[in-house]
């Protein structure tokens, strides 16, 4: 094969008969087959502008979230992203370079990431944050691991949360098949929320660790207090996952209620949600454990002439150094999209991000009002429950349907909750940040009374 | 470099010393120097009971994570907790208070090796 021009027939019946396979199509089996398109309704063979034309107009017919109404949540938020943090972000320095291999030659790097640790360990309430893992799925896989690593391998069983999100149980339940870790999960309640006697009950003595989200997949919060109780009654570690970020900002990070570790999704602070990510994971823990932590450290020390400067640190409980014992196979971290978080952080400063926070929980809270006072069949799941910026809507129908009759109306009311399995009703996870303003949600009020 | 007389010692590098029915472990003067200065040590849990040549824990330094392991096969009884705030002990005093770990059992006198023993050993690994 030729090194740059691309595989014509013969190349590609020869790699498929390498892999035993007949077709590409077998190739690509495991994409699901309602994702894919049949055929692009394209001329055989045109330019390049004329596709680029044929294909626009198409994608006209998307309903995308940044030119309608959009209160799409469960799990990546739409905020406020001033353009300072693309101008960080766009520089050469930052944005293409790769993990050093002597770090600290890297000072800016290393301060960056040094600077998002701090912010994450504040945010969390835990004194030590790795430099980011790729995202919240992972870091709550890392989460297990660190557990099970902590308490020397001898518990087996890790205790999770039905309403942590489907997609990271998915992820979980790969690694934990492979580490030969048994996964118990627990519903909850009627109220959306984690029952603290049905986690102790699960735990027993045999729970390396009890994980669980908050605000959890319902948008409620848990009850973290005495949650932590319940998962250290039985010796297991607390693990609180978190994929709104931003509501760190107004709720205490479970470190402040005793959780062993804190990790998740914080995509919220600067990303743009995109298809298919980046995605930003941090992790945060205690002082007793760090040497389980997995990921880079950055920390701050002192050069030869006694000033101020940053090194990689603990990296003996890494890969290049550790090898098959190395606390995980995670050597690299989330930089570029770590920076994202460290520049909004410090553009949106302490008191702007409560505030921002604030503005969520307002303006969810009204929509809650606003719906329920409507005269139809629309019903808050959990009307009694505390939630921070979204919420579990029921109507007639399923969730996936209330979807699309809502978007005929040229609004993005949410996400159908039990599109992954749940215990929960069927319908909508509507999401409400700061970016959704009144007249957004007079559209969705209004869209909800056409289709009643 | 110093070797007592009065211990026993195994190739993985640590010493052995009988004190009733117990046997202190730790590493000798040559395995603490080729570590360099001890930051951490990673010891295992009192009443854990492990088989002669289990990974007993292990000793990180500036430069390097080493294991260290169990000369004779017994039940942990007593880890040096001082270890877990002074690390550097492993260095300045690896035969008195750097010991590690106190298990129940019994030394092997096949399996073992005297100080001089030892000290051929290390001869023949280093020549």
């Amino acid at each position: 094969m030729h090194p740059w021009v691309g595989a014509g027939p013969d190349d590609r019946r020869h790699i498929l008969d390498e892999l035993g396979l007949n077709s590409i199509d077998d190739l690509f089996a495991t994409i699901p087959p309602e994702v894919c398109v049949d055929r692009l309704d394209l001329a055989p063979a045109q330019d390049e502008e004329s596709v680029w034309l044929a294909m626009s107009r198409m994608a006209m017919s998307n309903l995308a979230l940044d030119c309608a109404p959009s209160f799409l949540g469960a799990g990546v938020y739409r905020h406020v992203r001033p353009a300072v943090v693309n101008a960080v972000l766009s520089r050469a320095e930052f944005f293409t370079s790769y993990t050093p291999y002597q770090p600290e030659i890297s000072q800016g790097t290393l301060q960056v990431i040094f600077e998002f640790q701090t912010l994450i360990s504040r945010l969390t309430g835990l004194p030590v944050a790795n430099a980011s893992l790729y995202d919240g799925a992972t870091a709550l896989v890392e989460a297990v691991l660190f557990s099970h690593r902590v308490l020397r391998g001898r518990r087996d069983v890790a205790v999770v949360a039905e309403t942590v999100h489907p997609m990271y149980r998915r992820v979980l339940d790969t690694y934990a098949e492979a580490t030969g870790i048994e996964i118990v999960t627990v519903p909850p309640n009627t109220e959306g929320r984690l029952d603290p006697d049905r986690v102790r009950e699960a735990a027993g003595d045999r729970a390396c660790c009890v994980a669980l989200q908050s605000p959890n997949f319902l948008g409620i919060v848990e009850d973290l207090p005495r949650l932590a109780e319940a998962a250290h009654d039985g010796g297991a570690l607390a693990v609180q996952v978190v994929t709104e970020a931003v509501s760190l900002g107004l709720l205490e990070g479970g470190g402040t209620y005793e959780f062993d570790v804190v990790c998740g999704e914080a995509q919220s602070f600067g990303v743009a949600p995109g298809f298919g990510g980046p995605h930003l994971g941090f992790f945060a823990c205690t002082e007793k454990n760090i040497r389980q932590m997995p990921g880079r450290l950055a920390g701050e020390t002192v050069d030869e002439d006694g000033r101020r400067a940053f090194c990689l640190t603990l990296s003996t409980r890494e890969q290049h150094i550790r090898r098959a014992k190395a606390t995980s196979n995670i050597c690299t971290n989330q930089g570029l999209m770590a920076l994202a978080a460290t520049v909004w952080l410090e553009a949106v400063g302490g008191a702007g991000l409560r505030e921002l926070a604030t503005s969520c929980l307002a303006r969810s809270e009204e929509l809650k009002r606003r719906i329920s006072a409507l005269d139809g069949p629309w019903r808050l799941a959990y009307p009694a429950a505390p939630t921070f910026n979204e919420f579990l809507l029921t109507g007639p129908g399923d969730g996936a349907d209330l979807v699309d009759r809502i978007a005929s109306e040229g609004v993005l009311i949410g996400v159908p909750a039990a599109k992954w399995g749940g215990s929960w009703p069927d319908g909508v996870l509507v999401a409400v940040t700061e970016l959704n303003t009144s007249a957004e949600m007079d559209a969705l009020v209004a869209a909800l009374g056409a289709v009643s | 470099m110093s070797l007592p007389v009065e211990l026993r010692y195994v190739k993985s590098h640590e010493w052995l010393k009988v004190e009733g029915d117990t046997v202190i472990v730790g590493i000798t003067d040559y395995a603490q120097d080729q570590l360099g200065e001890v930051v951490y040590v990673e010891l295992p849990e009192v009443e854990a009971g492990f088989d002669s040549g289990d990974e007993l824990g292990t000793l990180e330094s500036v430069k390097a994570v080493s294991e260290y392991l169990a000369p004779v096969a017994g039940e942990v009884v007593e880890v040096n907790e001082r270890l877990e705030d002074e690390p550097n002990l492993v260095n300045q005093d690896p035969y008195g208070d750097g010991w590690l770990v106190k298990m129940r059992g019994s030394i092997d006198s096949e399996e073992t090796l005297d100080a001089a023993g030892y000290e051929a050993f290390l001869e023949l690994e280093n020549s």
